[in-house]
């Protein structure tokens, strides 16, 4: 039912192999990124996590900039981890992002590698809802210092922290759902894909 | 509290974490940098890391010595100018020097022959860090004795600071086409091969069936021009570290920036042409063919 949906992945930079592997359990056809015409006949894209200050910088080497805007502004987009940082309007550092969400954002929020970590997360909005937590992976992650209307806060920490975030055919994870076993985020992608 | 409980957990830090952060730098550039201002140009070029030195490789070459882990002061200098990962060295063998790097809070220690060995015998055992570790490596029982040891992310060894890529193709193609060959092999030939290769059974059976090295394999060692980064990439790493010839050329910013780009649209010839073109001098380099066997760094490494 998946065989005539199309996802690209930005494969500038990054884990992007780790979402095409995903998106191919799930059956999903996919295509790397890496030049503007690789945008055409995809009907969703995943910037994937890597440094998100050279995606940044490549995404404008390559003229990507405005043919992802243009193409977001049709389609669904799923940033993780330095993808997330990529769809903000508002980070603390001057560096080449997209500017689509309504999130501020905090880059290294929780510190350096040594404070990576990995927590289980609620996530209603998933298939088996907060009973069934999401092993979350953070690793040098961000997280999201405030989400404006209409973007929501889909996932947070146990102290709160918000983590995840979802704005019309959007999504921002500070996480990594192409590190873990659990398909149900890419899953709930689809269906942003398809909607 | 939160964070003090995470710390904790660290400890028994999973491999996932410690190798998720090398997942992140693939198709990336780690950069050699001896101060803060070439590691802005670093990060400014778009590396994905740097790798904080006292000295390039082709300076410790030239004056020889004894080559240690660099200042701490120096090392959190670099971590302060920069938001990217920073990685430093620390000998073989020499724990002490990397507890004092985790200590300091590298996001990554790199044990490498490019230092002066401090054991002729026993590498690191990198499982008791929450540190995650990058090694060199010549072939594919080598890599796999550091992956046993706890190493997360694994790099061809090359020929540091010479400019000349034909070492790093050698362990890159020694490592990738041993793998190939295990893949053929039937499942009674695989303890003899482990045994014959000097590596953990349990990562030879698992690199057959994974058909690449469990952890990121990165390519370093002489890497001096967009073409060489390149090269390295089709031939099957997954990313590169460039030392010497970055900072060893006469226009270090513009090289950083394309060899960045080259890393990138390594299949791309066009692409590849144009960023190759007016780069200014490369590094003038040193044949890896001519030095004498106790002049070569890839030897050191058990």
């Amino acid at each position: 039912m998946e065989g005539t949906l199309k996802v690209g992945v930005l494969a500038l930079q990054g884990a992007f192999i780790e979402h095409i592997h995903k998106l191919r359990e799930l059956g999903v056809q996919c295509g790397e990124v890496r030049l503007p015409q690789d945008l055409q006949g995809i009907d969703g894209l995943i910037i994937p996590g890597g440094e998100s200050t050279t995606i940044g910088k490549l995404m404008a080497s390559f003229d990507l900039m405005e043919p992802i805007r243009r193409f977001a502004d049709r389609n669904a987009v799923w940033g993780t981890c330095a993808g997330m940082i990529l769809l903000a309007k508002r980070i603390e550092q001057g560096q080449p992002v997209l500017s689509l969400m309504n999130i501020a954002v905090e880059r290294n929020a929780f510190g350096r590698q040594i404070d990576s970590f990995e927590e289980s997360l609620p996530v209603a909005v998933l298939q088996g809802g907060e009973a069934c937590p999401f092993p979350g992976v953070f690793i040098r992650a961000p997280r999201l210092l405030e989400v404006s209307s209409p973007a929501q806060v889909i996932a947070r920490l146990a102290d709160g922290t918000a983590v995840a975030a979802v704005e019309g055919k959007w999504l921002a994870t500070a996480f990594h759902p192409e590190l873990s076993r659990d398909l149900r985020f890419h899953q709930y992608f689809m269906e942003m894909v398809r909607s | 509290m939160e964070k003090q409980l995470r710390k904790e957990a660290q400890r028994s830090a999973s491999l996932k974490v410690k190798s998720g952060l090398a997942q992140m730098l693939k198709g990336g550039v780690i950069m050699d940098v001896v101060s803060p201002e070439h590691a802005v140009i670093a990060e400014d070029a778009g590396a994905v890391a740097v790798m904080a030195l006292e000295r390039v490789p082709a300076d410790i070459r030239v004056q020889g010595g004894v080559a240690r882990m660099s200042d701490p002061g120096l090392i959190r200098e670099i971590m302060a100018s920069v938001s990217i990962p920073v990685m430093a060295k620390c000998r073989i063998g020499h724990f002490v020097e990397a507890q004092i790097l985790e200590a300091i809070g590298v996001d990554y220690v790199d044990e490498s022959e490019v230092l002066t060995p401090a054991d002729e015998d026993h590498h690191i055992h990198k499982h008791a860090f929450g540190v995650p570790f990058v090694c060199g490596c010549r072939n594919l029982g080598e890599a796999l004795r550091r992956i046993g040891e706890g190493a997360a992310m694994i790099r061809t060894k090359g020929e540091a600071g010479t400019g000349d890529v034909v070492e790093a193709v050698r362990h890159a193609r020694t490592v990738l086409g041993e793998i190939r060959s295990l893949q053929a092999k039937p499942h009674e030939e695989l303890m003899a091969f482990a045994k014959s290769i000097g590596a953990p059974f349990e990562l030879v059976l698992q690199v057959r069936e994974l058909g690449r090295l469990p952890v990121v394999n990165f390519a370093a060692g002489g890497i001096a021009t967009p073409a060489d980064a390149a090269l390295m990439m089709q031939l099957g790493v997954d990313g590169v570290f460039v030392g010497s010839g970055i900072f060893k050329s006469r226009e270090p910013a513009r090289r950083a920036s394309a060899i960045v780009r080259a890393t990138t649209q390594y299949r791309n010839p066009a692409i590849l042409a144009e960023l190759s073109a007016n780069l200014g001098e490369p590094m003038s380099g040193i044949s890896a063919a001519g030095l004498a066997e106790n002049q070569k760094l890839a030897g050191r490494g058990w």
